[in-house]
């Protein structure tokens, strides 16, 4: 009997944890349980309607149609009369056969989509056919849809969510759709509302038996919201006509709102492209163009120098430092030398030689030396050429240049304004003002993108403040209410100092390199700028034509419009930039083109740089001397 | 008496008859549930597992009475001829076996498969007990040991080079039957040490666990020296060294094979058990949904055919290996304990019936039936509840299968054929 006590015991003992562990497993770990969120459970999706989008004056952006896709069960499919079907289908059979098959790789059992978005006169003849099929099934599906073919970049696109995100996400399924760009996806959460949930008892064959606990945990959706945009249409879509054939970006803001009136980039695409059938080719065509790219959002990510304009800035600088008046002259040879050897030497084209310029002479002819010779005395007022740039990036950076502005659209770029750290990295403490005496114009290493700009012209617009640029007005019929947005934003500069530059700029388009671009019956304050631009192809830097720039704001008083207009390679800022951003001050303001500047639009119209773009595509203009 | 002789059912300990017709009986059930599908309704539907079955069960009552017609000592006669059998049997699969899944387990006659490794476990088992109930037979010596060790482990061979190392391994319970026997206890305790230092081996990796045994063999050392004095070593120390050695070797080689000998999928189902690694939807598929099944059952199950994983065909294998989830989801903490009780008295029967045998033929037989049985409800449930690693073997009685059904009835009537018979040997 003593032998077959190890039997015994060990039979008890296994059998003791064996219960032990049913008990763990039945009774411990069933309390957490979940008896929905399991394989025998379906969940049934209830889609709200996506959104509406309009823009400030209520024309509709954004709405919603309806799709029909044929949805496949491969192992509830009989036999059929299959060329009939691919009759019905306007398929041929091996298109049949291949969509079929694909369906049964995913898994024979589940409902995939046989063939998507159909036209609705299809739908409508199908419908009525389809019930002789089992298995085949039409489902309904929201697809977005844009009235006005403009402003792709700001609308975005919505695509289907993919695997990892759905993994990661408790929200969304693989396969539901989610903005991916634009506001789409910026205000996914508002315009997408809160889907409905039903739970349904489904059995191995995946097939619904009943709902689950009669309903109790079943949700219904809620609708997404309604957005209004800042955004004018009319003068987005015009602007994107006047960009034909160009590339560049334009922003244009109110400067007493923030509002962004206009998000131009060149090229751009009809949102359309990206809905529908032709969806996944024309996707391909749009993300995969590195030439064009008109899926990159200029107004937004599109760095450049900012050129001449930025010698405003230098002026603002200057006054609040007090290391110039408005009185302050200086006088010009032809340039600035900066240095002792040749080659270090600005050239001026401002032809006013010998004789000092004043301020606002300086602005409206745009002279180099002037601001040059501001731009050292800002940077060597202290001892110190670091601490000096310091002061002087600390008023750059009240404008919101340097940093993300942080308006509400997914896309952003930094640019670039440099610091005293930045150059004392990269010239280990030994350099001053002449070193990046390029800054002064607005070329070296500093860098905008046109929607800084935008926002620093505006804040010369208002005198002194700017409120964040942003691109969303209303919710469903509230007013946004971010703080951010509401609020201005003060600049580091004193008011009364605004008024010589604003004087200046109003100077610009009455007798200075804007001049030809007026526009009569309105004030228009501006600064045209010609930025030079590089290329580093094969470690060799190569200099391509020059950007032209403009930045304005209009009328001079209590102005309504403020923007900058950047167009690659476009030469100087009074030939392109200019005229289109006099025209689209004169549509935003008359709502029209007079008569007397019709010849202007249609120049700018017809005007196309596709030549340029496609010389410099096979060899940069000019190889660049050592000098810039 | 002569009379009581002549009728087959005479003696015969109906309890474990009952207990049988109870596991079977529950068992069906279960496979019913399980392999029910919507377009068939009908019991007796040969194209389904449960209908199968049931003519599996219903053709086990001849093969019952078959073997309760002979004697027992034509069992006792015959057992190394029956012996013989199933090892050629084991080596025809060779040549002739129809391989499924990898391996090639089976005969294929057309209308039915037969697996000869689940008939081999009841002839090793009369052998074992017909070698061991010699009275020439003495234990103590090696020779006999080893002889013992080639009757239980040539089958288990052949089963290995199928290779179905999950039925092979069911030998190892005639350890059990040898310890009874005599066999010393160490041989158990020497393979659950190299076990547990095979599992934590890899569980913390082969520098820790060498680290740890060997500091604590050598506080055992210190301790034994304390004891015995110089002496000890003197006369010990080769094998003091050779503990080390063994030691070293076992659990650096384990490290080194583990990692980078193992298939990957064996490798993987360890891991997934110690918890190493998490793959719910991969290799650890079925142990993840096998428990998931198991605790959704709660208290009191959700009830026949209720058991909506089951019932959504959730579990794989279900019928066969995982048949133990479906009692858990359907007839919840209840019912699968009753089910182990169920296992432990007929375990506890079987062994108190042996003990009883005044024939050492019949107690060792005995004891080679509960160890394999109790074996088999280990490695299986304890595959089902998540405790012990993925081997595909059948729970007794219980999974879908016509072989492995016939294999224990055949094992359990022997037994109750050579228990009627106790009282009238001498």
């Amino acid at each position: 009997m003593q032998r077959s006590f190890l039997l015994y015991f060990l039979i008890t003992l296994i059998g003791l944890i064996f219960i032990g562990r049913l008990f763990q497993l039945q009774i411990i770990k069933h309390e957490s349980y979940d008896p929905i969120h399991n394989a025998a459970v379906k969940i049934m999706y209830d889609y709200p309607e996506r959104g509406y989008v309009y823009d400030r004056n209520g024309k509709l952006l954004i709405a919603n149609q309806l799709s029909y896709d044929v949805m496949v069960q491969p192992n509830q499919v009989k036999e059929l009369d299959t060329l009939e079907f691919c009759k019905l289908l306007n398929i041929d059979k091996e298109e049949f056969l291949k969509r079929f098959k694909r369906a049964e790789k995913y898994a024979s059992y589940l409902p995939s989509v046989f063939l998507k978005q159909l036209a609705k006169e299809d739908f409508a003849f199908l419908q009525e056919k389809l019930h002789k099929y089992r298995g085949f099934y039409i489902q309904k599906r929201i697809i977005r849809d844009y009235p006005i073919k403009a402003a792709a970049n700001v609308l975005g696109y919505i695509g289907e969510v993919n695997e990892q995100k759905a993994r990661k996400n408790d929200y969304y399924q693989q396969g539901e759709l989610e903005g991916k760009d634009g506001i789409e996806r910026q205000y996914e959460d508002v315009l997408r509302g809160r889907k409905g949930k039903k739970y349904l008892h489904r059995n191995r064959f995946n097939k619904v038996t009943g709902s689950f606990k009669d309903g109790i945990y079943d949700t219904l959706p809620e609708n997404g919201k309604d957005l209004m945009l800042t955004l004018d249409i009319e003068l987005q879509a015009y602007a994107q006509q006047l960009m034909r054939g160009k590339r560049g970006g334009i922003v244009a803001i109110e400067p007493a709102t923030g509002e962004i009136l206009a998000l131009v980039t060149a090229p751009s695409y009809d949102p359309n492209m990206l809905v529908g059938r032709k969806r996944s080719k024309n996707s391909v065509a749009l993300f995969n163009d590195t030439i064009n790219k008109p899926s990159y959002d200029r107004g937004l990510l599109a760095a450049y120098a900012p050129g001449s304009p930025f010698k405003m800035m230098n002026a603002l600088i200057g006054l609040q430092e007090k290391v110039i008046t408005e009185q302050t002259g200086f006088s010009c040879y032809g340039g600035y030398r900066y240095g002792n050897r040749a080659h270090e030497f600005m050239k001026c084209h401002c032809d006013i030689y010998g004789r000092p310029l004043k301020l606002k002479t300086a602005i409206a002819r745009s002279c180099n030396s002037y601001f040059s010779n501001t731009y050292k005395r800002i940077v060597e007022k202290d001892n110190n050429p670091s601490e000096g740039l310091d002061k002087w990036h600390e008023h750059v950076a009240s404008f919101g240049l340097g940093n993300y502005l942080g308006y509400d659209l997914p896309a952003g770029q930094k640019g670039l304004i440099p610091d005293g750290k930045y150059y004392d990295r990269r010239y280990r403490y030994s350099w001053n003002a002449s070193t990046n005496i390029s800054n002064a114009i607005g070329q070296g290493e500093v860098l905008t993108t046109p929607i800084q700009l935008a926002n620093f012209t505006a804040a010369i617009a208002n005198r002194g403040y700017f409120y964040t640029p942003h691109i969303v007005k209303k919710i469903d019929s509230s007013f946004i209410d971010n703080p951010n947005y509401r609020q201005a934003k003060k600049t580091t500069i004193d008011k009364k100092y605004f008024k010589p530059v604003v004087e200046a700029m109003h100077e610009v388009f009455k007798t200075g390199t804007g001049k030809y671009s007026q526009v009569k019956g309105i004030e228009i304050c501006g600064k045209t700028g010609t930025a030079e631009n590089f290329v580093i192809i094969e470690d060799v830097k190569k200099q391509l034509a020059d950007h032209s720039i403009l930045v304005a704001f209009a009328p001079k008083d209590n102005p309504k419009i403020a923007l900058a207009v950047f167009v690659e390679n476009g030469g100087y800022g009074s030939t392109i930039a200019a005229p289109i951003t006099s025209l689209m001050i004169e549509k935003y303001i008359n709502g029209e083109i007079s008569p007397r500047n019709k010849y202007r639009e249609l120049n700018m119209l017809n005007k196309s740089l596709q030549d340029i773009y496609d010389i410099q595509l096979q060899k940069p203009i000019e190889v660049a001397s050592r000098t810039k | 008496m002569r009379q009581e002789r002549n009728n087959i059912f005479a003696g015969i300990d109906w309890i474990l008859v009952f207990l049988y017709i109870a596991l079977v009986g529950f068992g069906w059930v279960n496979i019913y549930a399980a392999s029910r599908t919507e377009d068939s309704n009908q019991i007796l539907d040969l194209t389904t597992k449960y209908g199968k079955q049931l003519i599996w069960i219903g053709l086990s009552v001849p093969l019952v009475i078959a073997i309760l017609f002979f004697n027992s000592k034509f069992y006792e006669k015959y057992a190394s001829i029956l012996y013989l059998i199933s090892i050629f049997s084991l080596i025809l699969l060779f040549p002739f076996g129809k391989e499924i899944n990898g391996a090639k387990s089976w005969f294929n006659f057309g209308f039915m498969g037969l697996q000869p490794s689940e008939f081999a476990k009841a002839c090793t088992a009369l052998a074992v007990a017909k070698l061991l109930s010699d009275r020439q037979y003495n234990f103590k010596l090696v020779k006999n040991q080893i002889k013992a060790f080639i009757i239980v482990f040539f089958p288990a061979f052949l089963i290995f080079l199928q290779p179905d190392a999950g039925s092979a391994i069911i030998y190892l319970s005639f350890f059990f039957v040898l310890n009874r026997e005599g066999l010393t206890l160490n041989y158990i305790l020497l393979g659950s040490g190299f076990i547990i230092l095979f599992i934590l081996t890899i569980f913390f990796g082969y520098k820790w666990v060498v680290t740890i045994s060997f500091l604590l063999t050598t506080i055992l050392v210190v301790y034994l020296f304390y004891r015995g004095g110089k002496r000890f070593f003197r006369f010990n120390w080769h094998k003091i060294l050779s503990v080390y050695l063994i030691i070293g070797v076992f659990i650096v080689g384990t490290g080194y094979i583990y990692k980078n000998v193992l298939p990957i999928h064996q490798k993987d189902r360890f891991d997934i058990l110690l918890g190493k690694k998490i793959d719910n939807k991969g290799i650890g598929y079925n142990s993840y949904q096998s428990e998931l099944t198991i605790s959704s059952g709660g208290f009191n199950g959700k009830g026949f055919l209720k058991g909506d994983l089951t019932q959504g065909d959730f579990v794989p294998e279900q019928h066969t290996d995982y048949i133990f989830s479906t009692v858990g989801e359907e007839w919840g903490f209840i019912g699968s304990s009753l089910v182990i009780i169920l296992f432990m008295l007929l375990l506890y029967r079987i062994i108190y019936l042996a003990e009883t045998h005044s024939n050492k033929f019949g107690r060792i037989y005995g004891y080679g039936l509960a160890s394999i049985l109790f074996f088999h409800v280990i490695v299986n449930i304890g595959m089902v509840i998540g405790l012990l690693p993925t081997v595909g073997i059948p729970l007794p009685f219980f999974s879908y299968g016509g072989s492995s059904l016939w294999g224990f009835t055949i094992l359990l009537f022997i037994f109750i054929r050579l228990d009627a018979h106790k009282n009238y040997d001498f």
